[in-house]
Formats: structure tokens, sequence, C-alpha cells
């Protein structure tokens, strides 16, 4: 088990080293930092140089990245060229405000979609089944986007036209502080994200159990004459939901990141739309900051899940 | 009992005796056509290949690019039966070739990261050894980035510069082949893995040594038997993958990284829309989601048909 751990942590350190290769490369001469003093006047082509001199630009790209190497793991990741704020700051910022709002849609897609998998697994080929199925295959095959615009159509400015009480939309400026302002601001993204995610949590959930409902052992359970009840949810369901760890323990970094398409469509300041923004002005400490982040969660996440597994289903023996 | 019926029954038992077992191909062929979903799912997807086929035989891309300032975002009329949008740009129009845009860009995007995702996981699990350490820490590490993250960066990096492309008299933003790029580069990674795993289980296979100790060439035994042995597992990821590349290129234009205007993709449209929905133009945002939503659909419920059909173990509807 450890010699286990042990063997992952170190492929995972090389996992991350390519990644970190990988992310300042592609964000480092995806676009020239100094480009927002491209027009401005009052910068002279001397003071242009000395700047580019100054943040350290124009040494060779691998003594650039070995420099943001180093101050990274120190953790230090730089300064934001267009804020000038530290980015370690920026980030700690935003991040609680993407921690709320994703947790929120990923505690209420679980529990939603837990009961609309098992309650179409239960009835397989029923009416009820045929609709969920088809709900979750529409979901599944929809933009969020899509979801993202429509409510907001509907519900923030078409209720509003209306005459009906409307949920606003983001554009409008409003205070985070308000607690009774932050969940009216949060109920229509959290609902497009929860829609979108119980797709196919859902299919996967009803998956899942099937399989386990046509095992030997629950037709045991069954013709010792057990009631439905006692084996859906003390036998089978127990073992449907092994799989759902792995799943879930793999979607949990990919909250931090955030919903970039959802945060930018409602205004959320959440890390999407933080790295959206920043990615768009090329400002590339910021957005090396945030990929580094998030996808070393992805790889930590990866390690933990296997291990809590062997926890949750002893059958499954690590080597 | 008549003789002639009798006669005709020994003739239905012969050729059921008599008749060649069917085939690997036909037995695929078979699970396929009972899957009543994904029978639907051709139908559809058929529909709108007629739709957009048909479409841009009777509407030139000229028309799709016209600006007409006078009628900007009007709504559904008998002019104009999809509206317009915020320069009078005819949204039908521009739905049929946006739709070709979207399609072609899904269609090459597969064909890119499948060849790619074929290549690592067969030469990584094939070669073994450090190749395959290589090959699989970078794969896990391009998984690891947050994809629509990579897809940005990706887009951001390649779509510095963009030049305008002409293909068979008709001009289209150079951003069209950096799409396909983008897509392709960030979405092998799955493939590469399925296609190494089960590499890896036919290496050991017997009729492999056997080639081998013919003194089949490396590169033959890849082409000629690891890779078509596993075609059923390509073909069923990179069907789901239309699907995926499809949504990826609309969600790529929709952040205004992905196909430039004026050409028009069903992703670009969106983009658009967003900023005019608060002033209640629906049609700008209804037409081209629900033309995405339909194609994702169709090719899913393709997907699922030809994953049943290919998996040995799905016995049901035989």
């Amino acid at each position: 088990m450890w010699a286990y751990i042990a063997r992952r942590s170190i492929q995972a350190l090389f996992t991350l080293l390519i990644i970190t290769v990988l992310c300042f490369i592609l964000t480092r001469l995806s676009a020239d930092p100094l480009a927002q003093y491209a027009t401005n006047p009052n910068m002279s082509a001397a003071d242009k140089a000395a700047l580019r001199e100054r943040l350290g630009l124009n040494q060779p790209m691998p003594v650039q990245y070995l420099k943001w190497l180093g101050l990274a793991l120190q953790g230090d990741l730089g300064n934001s060229f267009f804020s000038k704020q530290p980015v370690a700051e920026m980030i700690s910022q935003r991040l609680p405000n993407t921690l709320k709002l994703m947790f929120t849609y990923e505690i209420i897609t679980i529990i939603i979609s837990l009961f609309l998998g098992i309650l179409s697994a239960v009835r397989q080929y029923s009416m009820l089944d045929n609709v969920i199925t088809t709900f979750s295959f529409i979901g599944f095959s929809m933009p969020i986007f899509f979801i993202a615009l429509g409510a907001m159509l509907i519900f923030a400015v078409k209720f509003k036209e209306w005459g009906f009480p409307y949920l606003p939309t983001g554009a409008d400026i409003w205070d985070p502080k308000d607690p009774i302002e932050y969940i009216k601001h949060m109920i229509l993204p959290v609902s497009c994200l929860v829609i979108i995610g119980t797709a196919g949590y859902a299919r996967f959930i009803r998956t899942s159990v099937l399989e386990v409902l046509g095992q030997d052992y629950v037709r045991t359970a069954r013709a010792k004459g057990l009631s439905n009840r006692v084996v859906l949810y003390k036998h089978a369901l127990r073992n449907a939901a092994l799989p759902l760890v792995t799943i879930i323990g793999l979607d949990i970094p990919g909250l931090l990141g955030g919903a970039l398409v959802t945060e930018s469509v409602y205004a959320w300041p959440g890390m999407g739309r933080l790295f959206w923004e920043y990615a768009q002005r090329g400002d590339f400490p910021v957005v090396l900051g945030i990929l580094l982040i998030t996808s070393s969660a992805v790889v930590v996440f990866t390690i933990i899940t296997d291990v809590v597994y062997t926890f949750v289903d002893p059958r499954i023996r690590l080597t | 009992m008549s003789s002639e019926s009798l006669a005709s029954d020994i003739a239905i038992l012969k050729t059921e005796i008599i008749a060649p077992p069917l085939t690997p191909q036909q037995l695929i062929l078979r699970r396929f056509s009972k899957h009543r979903l994904a029978i639907w799912g051709m139908v559809g997807f058929g529909l709108l290949l007629l739709f957009i086929i048909v479409g841009s035989i009777l509407v030139t891309d000229k028309k799709a690019n016209e600006v007409d300032l006078m009628a900007r975002l009007s709504p559904p009329n008998q002019l104009h039966w999809m509206g317009t949008d915020s320069t009078g740009r005819d949204i039908f129009a521009r739905m049929i070739h946006g739709g070709q845009i979207s399609l072609i860009v899904g269609f090459l995007s597969v064909i890119f990261s499948v060849s790619v995702g074929a290549v690592v996981g067969g030469v990584a699990a094939y070669y073994g050894g450090w190749v395959d350490t290589v090959l699989m820490r970078f794969t896990e590490a391009m998984l690891s980035i947050p994809s629509l993250f990579l897809l940005i960066v990706l887009g951001k990096y390649l779509g510095k510069d963009v030049q305008t492309i002409t293909v068979f008299g008709h001009s289209y933003s150079g951003s069209v082949a950096i799409v396909i790029v983008v897509i392709g580069a960030t979405s092998w990674m799955y493939l590469a893995r399925i296609v190494r795993a089960n590499v890896l289980s036919l290496r050991e296979m017997d009729y492999i040594s056997a080639s081998k100790s013919l003194g089949a060439s490396d590169v033959r035994i890849f082409f000629r038997h690891l890779i078509p042995n596993t075609m059923g597992a390509i073909i069923v990821s990179s069907t789901l993958g239309l699907a995926g590349a499809i949504l990826n290129e609309a969600y790529v234009s929709f952040l205004g990284l992905g196909v430039q205007p004026p050409t028009a993709s069903w992703g670009n449209m969106l983009t658009s829309a967003q900023s005019f929905i608060q002033r209640g133009a629906w049609w700008m945002w209804v037409f081209p989601s629900l033309f995405i939503i339909i194609t994702i659909l169709c090719i899913n419920l393709i997907g699922d048909g030809l994953r049943d059909a290919f998996d040995p173990r799905s016995t049901r509807n035989l």
C-alpha cells in the first residue's frame, strides 16, 4: 500500500513536471504580455525594453521557465501584468466563490441523480425510465451555454418584462457580502450546472445499479425472501455506489477550476471567469497559476481516489 | 399437412442449416440495426446532412454573409425564416453554412485525434518500456489539465495570426483549420488509453507471435493486425468523439476563440446571441442551439448503438 502510494507519487511528480513545461510553453508564447502597452502613447520603445528587462522577459525561455518554477515551488506565482496583484492572492480571493458555487452544484446533482438513477434502474424500460433516459440523453448533448442563456432570457429578462419576481442576471452591480443577494445570484448558475450534471450522473448511476441488480448475490438475497427494499438499499446500492466514488473523486478537482462558461455568462466572480478574463489579455502569470493549481489538484485527487477506493471496496488490492 | 408446405419447411430448414454462419461484421450490423434509438439517430443525422447539403446548393454562401443593416435583428418572417442577426444577416442561410463548417470541423478534428490517439496508444503498448512510460505520462499530463482551459490556451497559442484560406473558390477564415488542430490535439488522450489497453492484450496473442516468427515487420504487424483488431473501440470512441468535437467547436467559437466571423459556425452564431439575448432576440439563440443539440443527440445515439453492437457481452436483441 505505502509502496504503491510512493510509486504513484513519483509518477505524479513526473507528470506534474510535464504539465508545467507544457503550460509554460503554451501560455508564455501565446501572447505578448506587454501587448496592453502597445498603443500607449506615454511609453517609448526604450521604456518598453526597460520594462521587458525588469520583468525578465528578455531572458531565454528555459531560464524564464526555471525561474518561474523555482518561485512557484516556494508558493510565489508571480504578479499579474494587468492588475499588478500577486497571482496567489487573486486566486485566493476568487476560490471561495467558485467553491461555494461548485460544491452546492455537486451536492444537489448527486442527490437528484441518485434519486433519478435508482428510480429508472428499478423500473427499467418503464415509461418513467424512458422519460428519464430521454432527458439525460438530451441533457448530455446540450452545451451549457444553451441552458445558461435560455434561463437568463426567461427568468431574468422576460420575467422582468412580464412583471414577475425575476432573478438577477449578473450584469448588474451587486454586493457579494450581502448573503441574500449572494444566494439570489447563485440560483440560476447552480440550476444550469445541475441540469447538465444530473444528465450524466443519473445515466451513470442507472447503469451501475442495473449491473449490480443482475448479479447472483442479489438473486440470492431475493431468493431468501428479503423485501425489495432491503435488497436494493442494503445489498445492491452499496456495490452500485462504488464506481460513483471514482467519478466523484475525479470530479472534485474539476470543481476548483470552476465553470468557465457559466461563470462568464452570469458574471460570477470565480476561478473560471478569472482564467477567461486573463487568458484573453495574455496575462500569463495568472493563467499559468490557475493551470498549475487545477491540474495539480487533478493529479493529487487521482491518487487519493485510487487509495480511497481500496477502503470502500476491500476486494481491490493495490500493488 | 400438404406436401407443398412440407417442401417449403424443408427449404427453410435447409437454408438455416446450410447458410454459412454470420461473420462478425454481419453480427455487428444485425445488432446495430436492432437498436431502435440508434436507427433514429441515423435518420436524424441523415436528415441533418440532407438539410446542409441541399441547403448549400440552394443558398449560396454569399447570401449567408450578406449584411443588411435595415433588416437587423428582425424576428422570423417570410423573408427571413429564422430571423436576422445583429448585422442583418439571414440566420437560415447562416445555419446551413455554419452547419457545414461545424460538421467539417467535427469530422476533421476527429480524424486528427483518432490518428494521434491510435498511434500514441499503439506505439506505447507495442514497444513498452521507457517509450510507454514517456508517452503515457504525457497523455496523463494532457488529461490532467481541465479540457476547456487546454482548449483556450491552445486556441490562443495557435490563433495568433489568422489568414484566409481558399478552398474550391470559397474563402474561409483560416481559423477553421486552427480550430480543427486545437480540438484534435486536445481530445486524443482517451483513445490513446483505450488503444493502449487493447494492444497490450493483443500483443500476447498467438497470431502476433506467428506473424513475428514469419518475419513480419513491426509496421506491418501494427497496421495489419493490431489496429484492425482494435477497430471496434476506435469506431465507437470516434463516433462519441465526433459529438464531443462538435460540442467543443461550439464552446471555443462561443468564447470567440474558434471560427472567426464572417465565416459562420453554429458556435460563433451563439457568441453574438449572448449580447442580444438581453434585448429579447430569442431567435439568435434558439436556432443554432437547437441544431447543435439535435446533431449531438443523434451522434450520441448512433455511438450508443455502435457500442452495444461492438460489445460481444451485450447479447440483448440478438
